[in-house]
């Protein structure tokens, strides 16, 4: 019988391959995120548009070719391509680059900013009704039905038509719209969480309530919801170009993307194509933002 | 409590443990029927003993084990550990006590955090009952070493970088991180297939040894038990049918729903090969269980006496550790079989 025994020189070899696999395999879970997002080009595309997008409206003082103010009554309506204007000059002769430039800071301020207040306010929330259930649970989710039942833009612009014009308003009304769905989705994904035995052994080994909710639940929850948030971005600055579209958030001569879209309005039989660019810079924004919180979903979800 | 006066005192006593979920429905949510998921069970676990529960789905197993390391509160019934009440009015509080009983639960992909890595997830419980990170973490590569995973290899490894087997040994080491002196294992190897369920089973008889441990094993499969426990309590429909020692239930099963058990089980003989099947249908439903006797719907014994009255857990007559909770075992219960009453 010992013969059998004695013909296996392999898995010396085969726990040498192992530890190699091993090696490879954990390198913890941030870098396989990472490692998954490098061969993700449609992602990769998307950050670097966003990160354009964002670094120009950071640094517009130092890259744009024009003052956003400067209004020139010969130069009105020029189309694209035009000397000295890029992109053509808007109703008041305006440089439309700089302009666009400029419109990033406040339209991504307004698109950001909400969700973010809403991801904690909701989060918070979300995660109190989700984990503690019954009558709490019953509580923050039926107020939050009431948020639901109206459509979200017609709640931005009733809540911003209450507190006057404003980007402050703005940014309240919109923080407003978002609690709701932030809420729901971190309250189901809290509710999943906490039925598995994960949470019922760390109980079981005598944590308390708080210690569990950090350690085990939050690092579960923050994943999805983040990247749920990530793609309300992209609603929140349609959203807010619409507030300022109607007059409701930022007021002229303040260059924003949906205010430039409102005022070029008037204009587009004169000149479609320069009418139509804050609607095009709006959308690729959008765009960009939902493709990459897709992305930063697939590259997260450890189980693929 | 007739175990409890033979030798020294056991290290887990509990008496008549009942939990009813109540099942709500409606607007108001009333209370519309009650689940009896575990009804008035007793039995004791000496120090360094194995308990074996087995029974069929749903009768109650690992609500016992929930109750047991207060994951459930008891709807009544008292667990005394180690001579100290467990409870709210107990001598012992629920995080000593949590200090001192573990659980090992059956699902191994669900009970390890995905997002913690393995070095975290076992080092949680000790730095919960307040030992230093550094020293948690100490334990936590001296565990992984104990339960045959290279601490050096596996530490900063992600359960879903595991295999099923790797991942109930980090189980397994997550529950001996806080030093138990007793540990609920949960059907810790129902999911495994079945090398890897030897491994897992030796490993468990090894720390065992090692560490002084009590065990209450939890399980379906008949085999597993009888390898790894000293005694097998039987439950059927959340009552305790039969308790005894091993060699008691296996060789000599007293109580017809054992027997059934015990025939179902496959045999290597093929002069003992099953003919038919020993219990047919499906346990009944425990939200409105059969009078008397709850097995008598599917016990070929049943007479009207079993509809009438429970039996309660009684000596065989030969062994007073083997205890079986049937009519026909107990003198003058009035069933036909029963022996004649004094004799």
């Amino acid at each position: 019988m010992s013969n059998r025994v004695e013909v296996r020189p392999a898995p010396a070899m085969a726990t040498g391959v192992d530890t190699a696999q091993v090696a490879a395999l954990s390198r913890g879970y941030w870098s396989t995120v990472a490692g998954r997002l490098g061969t993700d080009y449609v992602t990769i595309a998307c950050g670097l548009v966003l990160i354009a997008i964002v670094s120009a409206a950071i640094f517009a003082d130092l890259i744009a070719p024009a003052d956003p103010y400067k209004t020139s009554i010969v130069r009105r309506l020029k189309p694209i391509g035009f000397a000295n204007h890029p992109l053509g000059t808007d109703e008041l002769g305006r440089d439309m680059l700089t302009r666009l430039i400029y419109g990033g800071r406040l339209s991504l301020f307004m698109g950001v900013l909400p969700v973010v207040n809403a991801l904690i306010v909701g989060g918070i929330l979300g995660m109190i009704a989700g984990f503690l259930g019954g009558r709490v649970n019953m509580a923050i989710m039926r107020v939050m039905d009431v948020f639901y039942a109206f459509p979200s833009v017609l709640l931005a612009i009733a809540i911003s038509g209450a507190l006057g014009a404003g980007v402050t308003n703005a940014i309240v009304s919109l923080t407003v719209v978002f609690i709701p769905p932030i809420t729901r989705v971190t309250e189901s994904v809290t509710t999943q969480v906490r039925n598995l035995d994960y949470v019922e052994a760390a109980r079981a080994s005598g944590a308390g309530t708080q210690t569990i909710l950090r350690v085990h639940v939050l690092s579960n929850v923050l994943g999805p919801i983040f990247i749920y948030s990530t793609s309300l971005i992209s609603v929140s600055i349609i959203l807010a170009s619409g507030l300022s579209f109607l007059g409701l958030g930022t007021e002229p001569p303040e260059p924003e993307w949906g205010l430039m879209l409102n005022t070029l309005r008037q204009s587009i039989y004169i000149n479609p194509w320069v009418a139509a660019l804050p609607g095009a810079v709006i959308f690729a924004t959008s765009l960009c933002f939902n493709l990459l919180s897709d992305g930063l979903r697939t590259a997260m979800d450890v189980r693929l | 409590m007739n175990a409890m006066a033979t030798g020294p005192a056991p290290l887990l006593a509990v008496t008549d443990l009942r939990k009813y979920f109540p099942i709500t429905g409606g607007v108001l949510q009333r209370r519309v029927a009650t689940v009896q998921a575990v009804d008035d069970i007793s039995f004791t676990v000496g120090r360094g003993e194995t308990l074996g529960i087995v029974g069929e789905s749903g009768c109650g197993k690992s609500t016992t084990a929930r109750l047991l390391v207060q994951l459930l509160k008891p709807d009544s019934g008292s667990i005394v550990f180690d001579g100290m009440l467990v409870g709210e009015n107990g001598d012992i509080s629920t995080r000593d006590l949590r200090r001192n009983v573990q659980m090992v639960f059956q699902d191994s992909y669900s009970s390890l955090n995905p997002r913690l890595p393995i070095e975290d997830t076992i080092a949680f419980g000790p730095s919960v009952h307040g030992v230093p990170v550094a020293q948690a973490k100490q334990r936590a590569r001296d565990i992984l070493a104990k339960v045959g995973l290279d601490p050096n290899q596996f530490i900063r490894r992600y359960p879903h970088e595991l295999s099923g087997g790797q991942r109930q040994r980090i189980n397994i080491a997550r529950a001996l991180a806080l030093e138990p002196r007793l540990v609920v294992l949960d059907e810790p190897v129902s999911a495994l297939d079945k090398s890897v369920e030897a491994q897992v089973l030796n490993l468990l008889v090894d720390l065992k040894s090692d560490l002084d441990l009590t065990y209450v094993f939890i399980s379906h499969d008949l085999n597993v038990v009888q390898y790894l426990s000293d005694r097998v309590l039987v439950m059927y429909l959340g009552k305790a049918v039969e308790i005894g020692p091993v060699e008691a239930i296996y060789g000599r099963p007293q109580h017809p729903y054992t027997r059934a058990l015990l025939s179902a089980m496959p045999s290597m003989d093929p002069d003992r090969r099953l003919e038919q099947a020993p219990i047919t249908g499906d346990p009944p439903n425990p939200i409105n269980p059969p009078s008397g006797c709850r097995f008598r719907t599917r016990c070929p014994h049943a007479e009207d006496v079993c509809a009438r009255i429970e039996p309660r857990l009684a000596g065989a007559p030969e062994d007073g550790a083997h205890r079986i909770a049937c009519h026909m075992l107990i003198a003058g219960s009035g069933h036909s079989a029963a022996p004649a009453q004094g004799a």
